[in-house]
Order: structure tokens, then C-alpha cells, then sequence
């Protein structure tokens, strides 16, 4: 039983360790963009219509990573060429994502979808206890890994990363220096957008097999909270991406086991924790400004 | 000139004839406020059947404007006075956390109708209506009964309303009419409406080990993990059928179209009057998906059982009923009154499971 609780876990987690981890990069970069719920359901909606269409699971995945990719242009165009509010835009991403995915998906309803298949690794999944738990799952949970490993790489170990991480924190010092400044953002949107469209297949076409309008229910929020509690450091993601998925499967086992802990006690614990390492990690004042992006969500002109 | 004054005469006639024209055209406005999207494979779902039965019958003479994914809370009252503002003459506010926003705004619009889904509040204006759902919840635990190897079932609960703690009663006390240890156990949500929540009670109560499963929250996702993981389940709202066709045993099914024509005929008529009703399987608000999934004895037990509510022979809650402590409720014979079962906030004696208060 233990393993499966596990498995639900890595099932719950792995969307919001993804749309963190892209909006990790979008707010290195500078530009906050609150339109991660958007963008994922829009990635979703995408997902299960490539999917239901051509029916290859995998080529809805692409489908979902396209979307979400194509939808954040918008979001750039607006923020980045027409230096509109990143905030009042986000949000507004956010809605129209909502409303458009009900539009596009109103045909998909009730349909019941494919569930993308594990790839099973021989022998690794065969060893106990964490063969099945890290070597059966699919693309999207080895995708989830993949990311954090390359992104903290990118970040801290490549001149392009270091380019970017200049621009997020002083946009006007970059592009003095040459950097391009909103050539590199709008790729860092780009990348933030399809990783959200990346969670929302994982949603559509792993963690519930369907399509239901609104059905990310919040995690797209979730994800940009865990940005924050993650202080934008990639492992941190993954950890802290865990940690919620975790809260939320347990305190449900918790209640089927008939442990007597109020449920809605139990719900707000991630939020709860989220808080306590935002005071945590804002008691040592130098070691949050290090990491937080001086520039973000600052409108950037150049002015020459 | 003369020619110009005959122009401008002719014009003004035909406006004028135009607006008569729009005026004698004017539908009544019956409105509805959806708690989740119309398109949920459930509850808002089985509203919006019933708002398009609606429309379909009274077409001519109504026009049904709607609002989804409205939240419960202050987000509602906005909500359902912009409505109210906007000319309607009926508002159906179709969830039970929609009632105090619906008691605020029906005050304020005193020439409005209101009509508010599972509540408990009444006004001049504003009339309840409801669905004897633990009527079919009966059913499912004796199916549930019959059907489960372990005696025990899994319960994915929304909030901790009445609402929901009658379903749960009446489930087990059917339950419990066929195997007096059956056990239920009860995860709650917290949520209406989210796919991943719901799929994750699922998996949580199928790893503790039940074997057949129901839900009391709006999407299909449970039925999909139930369908996945070989285990049976009942449906909500609407016939979930098509998420498990290999698993759904039944599902109760809110048929509200019927009601909905029979009150905005009243309306349209003049007749219309703040009531507070709650009909049950015996006037069609509610009735049972097909029996499917199950040997023939379970199924002629589950039809038997609903004939006999329908025709007033049983009724779920009568006792002897203890209450979950053990302390006696309901003497043998005695029925539960329906004041009691609206603001039911304790479980009867098998169900396994702390009530979140």
C-alpha cells in the first residue's frame, strides 16, 4: 500500500513541479506571468483534442506543449512589444484561457480519453520497492526530471543562463552590455507556456484521462505559489513540488484510515507551509535578495 | 416639403410599429447561476438538461440566460444581482452554498422570484425546491451490500453540509438492511468539482481496500480511477455510464426539467408562490440510472426496493436508527421528520468515519 500511495503522489506532483518549473524560468528572466492556470488548461484542452484526433497519446502531448507554447506568445506580444502590465495581463490570460479551452473543448466532453502508457524500463523496474515507482511511469513524470536537472544546469552553469539571470535582475545593465534583452524573454515566456502546456497534458491524459472544462481546479496557481516557496531555485521546485502533492494524497489516506484530523484542516496545509518558509527563508534578508529576480515583473523599454 | 413631412411620418410609423413589434416579442427572462460548468458530466450538467427541456417547451414565450462556474461565497451575491438587475423575472440558484447570497439579493429585489436549489431558507419571493436524493442512496447501499466481497465501501464526500451528511446515512442504513456490519468509509474533497481531487480520494480509498465505491461530487473522475483499478462504483448527477461502462452499477440521475417547465408555467400563469419543495423518486425529480453490472437477484432486490418507496411503503430513515455513538435516534417504527433530515449533522451507528464539524 505504501508504494501506491507513492505512485498517487508522484501523479499529484508532477504537474506543478512542471508549470513551476517553466514559470521558474519566465520569472528568472523577469516577467512574471500569472497566466499559468490559463496556460495549462489551455495545454490540457490541447493535449486530449491531439490526442482523441490522431489517436497517438504521445503526439497529444506535443499537441499540449504547443498550445501552451503558442498561447504565452500572446501573453509576450502584449507584455513584451507592447509593454502592457505584466500583472493585469496574466490574469487576463488566465481567464481567456479558461473560456477558450471550454470553447474548443465543448465536443470533447464526455468522451472518455486514452491514458498515455508508461514506459517501463526492463530490469530498473524490477528492482523493489523504487523499480516501479521511478522506472514505469510515463514521459511526462521522466519529462518532470529531466527539466529540473537541465533548468538548474541552464541557470547556474551556461553563459546563456547567466545572460538571463542578468536580465532578471537588471534589465537595463543587460542590454547596455548587448544581451537581448526581450529576444531572451520572449523565449523564457515561450518556455514557461509550454512547460504549463506540458502539466496540463499530464493532466488530461495521465492523472484524469478526460477532458472536463476548468479541470486544472487551481493547480496552475499552485504552481506560481510554489515559485515562491521554491525562492526560484529549481531543486527547491521539485522538493517543494513533492511536498504539496504529498500533503494533499496523505491527508486523504488519513481520513480513509479514519484518523480523526480535520479534513479542512488537513486542505489548507499546503498554503499553511508555503507561508511558514516564506518567513523562513525572509528571516535571512541577503540570501532572499540573491535569489529573487531584482527586475521582476518591471516593464522593459530600451531606451536607444 | 409636404413630401419630406409624409417621409418623416412614414418613418416615425415604422419605428414606432418596430418597437411595438419588439414589445409584443419581449420573453420573460428565467435565469439560472451554475455552480460549475454546464458541460461537468454531472450536477450543473443535469441543471442545464433540465434548463434546455426548458426552453424547449416554453420557448416562445421565455428565454433561459445562464452563468457558470459562479463560486460559492460573496463572488454569488454579485452574481445573482447582476441577474436580478438584468430583467429577470425567475432566478434559479442551483447550488446549496448560493443560499445566504440568494436570501441577501432576493431581499433587495422584492419583484424578482427566486428559487433557490437544496437550501433551507424561504422568503416571500423566494421559494426552495429540492430532491429526496437519499432516497436513491438507499438503493445503492444495498447494492453496495450485495455487490461488495469486503463489507466495507468508500464514500467521496464534498463539505460537510446536511445535504451531503443525509446521503451518507441513508447509504449506510441500506447498507445495513442487507449485511448489519457493513462498513463505510468516508473521505472528504472539499471540492465540488476537481478532476485530480476527486481521482486521489479514489485511488486513496481503493488502496485502503474497499471494493465498491460512490461519490458525492460533480465530475466523472472517480468513476474513470474505479473503472481503472477494477473496482465497482455508483454514478452522480447524471448516468455516468459512459466513464465505466464496466463499472457503474447505477447512478442516481436529477431529472429537473419537469420541475423547472411546471414552476415557470406557474409563473408565466400568475400562480407562481414562494413553496418549499422537496419531491423524491415518486415525482420523477430524480430517478435511477439503469441497474447494469449485477447478477439478477441484486437487480430485481435494488427494483423491488425502488417501488417501495415510490409507492410510500418505505421510507430510508425509519427506525430503529441508532446514531453513530450507539445512542438511540429513530424508536422501531418511527420516521425521520423532514426538518430533521434537512439539518442532519450526525451519522448513524457503521458509518466509519470522524463528521468534520
Amino acid at each position: 500500500m505504501f508504494e501506491a500511495i507513492l505512485l498517487t503522489i508522484v501523479t499529484a506532483a508532477t504537474p506543478l513541479v512542471i508549470a513551476a518549473v517553466g514559470e521558474l524560468v519566465t520569472e528568472r528572466a523577469g516577467v512574471l506571468n500569472l497566466g499559468v492556470e490559463g496556460m495549462m488548461i489551455m495545454g490540457a484542452v490541447c493535449a486530449f483534442a491531439g490526442s482523441y484526433l490522431t489517436g497517438v497519446p504521445l503526439l497529444g502531448v506535443l499537441c499540449g506543449i504547443l498550445g501552451g507554447a503558442a498561447f504565452s506568445l500572446l501573453f509576450g506580444f502584449l507584455t513584451l512589444t507592447l509593454v502592457a502590465n505584466q500583472v493585469a495581463t496574466g490574469l487576463a490570460l488566465t481567464l481567456l484561457g479558461l473560456g477558450l479551452s471550454g470553447q474548443i473543448g465543448e465536443s470533447f466532453v464526455g468522451i472518455p480519453g486514452v491514458k498515455l502508457q508508461p514506459i517501463v524500463f526492463p530490469i530498473l523496474s524490477d528492482i523493489p520497492f523504487i523499480g516501479r515507482l521511478l522506472f514505469a511511469q510515463d514521459i511526462t513524470f521522466y519529462l518532470s526530471i529531466a527539466l529540473i536537472i537541465g533548468v538548474h544546469w541552464f541557470l547556474f552553469k551556461s553563459r546563456t543562463g547567466l545572460k538571463m539571470r542578468a536580465i532578471g535582475d537588471n534589465h537595463g545593465s543587460a542590454h547596455a552590455l548587448g544581451i537581448h534583452v526581450v529576444r531572451t524573454r520572449y523565449l523564457a515566456v515561450m518556455f514557461g507556456g509550454a512547460c504549463a502546456g506540458l502539466a496540463g497534458a499530464q493532466l488530461s491524459l495521465v492523472y484524469t484521462p478526460q477532458w472536463v472544462e476548468n479541470m486544472a481546479a487551481g493547480r496552475g496557481w499552485i504552481a506560481l505559489a510554489l515559485v515562491v516557496f521554491a525562492s526560484w531555485r529549481p531543486w527547491r521546485v521539485l522538493a517543494g513540488g513533492y511536498i504539496f502533492g504529498a500533503v494533499g494524497i496523505l491527508q486523504l489516506h488519513a481520513q480513509a484510515l479514519g484518523i480523526g484530523v480535520p479534513s479542512q484542516f488537513l486542505s489548507m496545509l499546503p498554503y499553511a507551509v508555503t507561508i511558514v518558509v516564506l518567513i523562513v527563508i525572509s528571516h535571512n534578508r541577503r540570501t532572499t535578495l540573491i535569489n529573487t529576480p531584482a527586475c521582476l515583473g518591471k516593464p522593459f523599454v530600451p531606451d536607444r | 416639403m409636404k413630401k419630406l413631412i409624409i417621409a418623416l411620418a412614414a418613418t416615425a410609423a415604422t419605428l414606432g410599429s418596430f418597437t411595438v413589434g419588439a414589445e409584443a416579442q419581449e420573453k420573460t427572462k428565467v435565469c439560472f447561476i451554475y455552480v460549475g460548468t454546464k458541460t461537468d458530466g454531472g450536477w450543473t450538467q443535469a441543471h442545464d438538461i433540465g434548463r434546455q427541456e426548458l426552453q424547449k417547451a416554453l420557448g416562445d414565450k421565455i428565454e433561459t440566460p445562464y452563468l457558470e462556474s459562479v463560486p460559492e461565497g460573496p463572488d454569488a451575491e454579485r452574481a445573482i444581482e447582476r441577474m436580478a438587475r438584468s430583467g429577470c423575472a425567475l432566478v434559479y440558484t442551483t447550488s446549496f452554498g448560493f443560499m445566504d447570497a440568494t436570501v441577501k439579493v432576493a431581499a433587495k429585489f422584492p419583484k424578482v422570484k427566486f428559487e433557490h436549489a437544496t437550501g433551507f431558507k424561504a422568503a416571500e419571493n423566494l421559494a426552495t425546491y429540492n430532491s429526496r436524493f437519499y432516497e436513491g442512496r438507499y438503493i445503492q447501499g444495498q447494492i453496495a451490500a450485495k455487490m461488495s466481497k469486503k463489507g466495507v465501501a468508500g464514500y467521496i464526500a464534498s463539505f460537510p453540509i446536511p445535504e451531503v451528511v443525509m446521503g451518507i446515512n441513508a447509504f449506510e442504513l441500506g447498507a445495513k438492511s442487507v449485511n448489519p456490519e457493513f462498513k463505510l468509509k468516508v473521505v472528504w474533497a472539499n471540492t465540488w468539482f476537481d478532476p485530480g481531487k476527486e481521482a486521489d480520494a479514489a485511488k486513496a480509498l481503493i488502496d485502503q481496500g474497499v471494493d465498491v465505491m460512490t461519490q458525492h461530487t460533480d465530475t466523472t473522475a472517480p468513476m474513470q480511477v474505479a473503472a481503472e483499478r477494477g473496482i465497482m462504483a455508483f454514478g452522480q448527477a447524471s448516468d455516468m455510464i459512459a466513464a465505466g461502462p464496466k463499472t457503474q452499477l447505477t447512478a442516481i440521475v436529477d431529472t429537473w426539467g419537469a420541475y423547472y417547465i411546471k414552476r415557470t408555467k406557474a409563473l408565466l400563469d400568475g400562480t407562481w408562490k414562494s413553496e418549499q419543495i422537496w419531491d423524491g423518486l415518486k415525482d420523477g425529480i430524480l430517478t435511477m440510472a439503469p441497474y447494469t453490472n449485477m447478477p439478477d437477484d441484486v437487480k430485481a432486490m435494488a427494483e423491488e426496493t425502488e417501488a417501495k418507496i415510490k409507492s410510500g411503503e418505505l421510507h430510508p430513515f425509519t427506525g430503529p436508527i441508532n446514531k453513530q455513538d450507539g445512542s438511540p435516534w429513530l424508536k422501531a417504527g418511527e420516521k425521520a421528520e423532514d426538518g430533521v433530515l434537512l439539518g442532519m449533522n450526525f451519522y448513524v451507528q457503521g458509518v466509519d468515519d470522524k463528521l468534520p464539524q
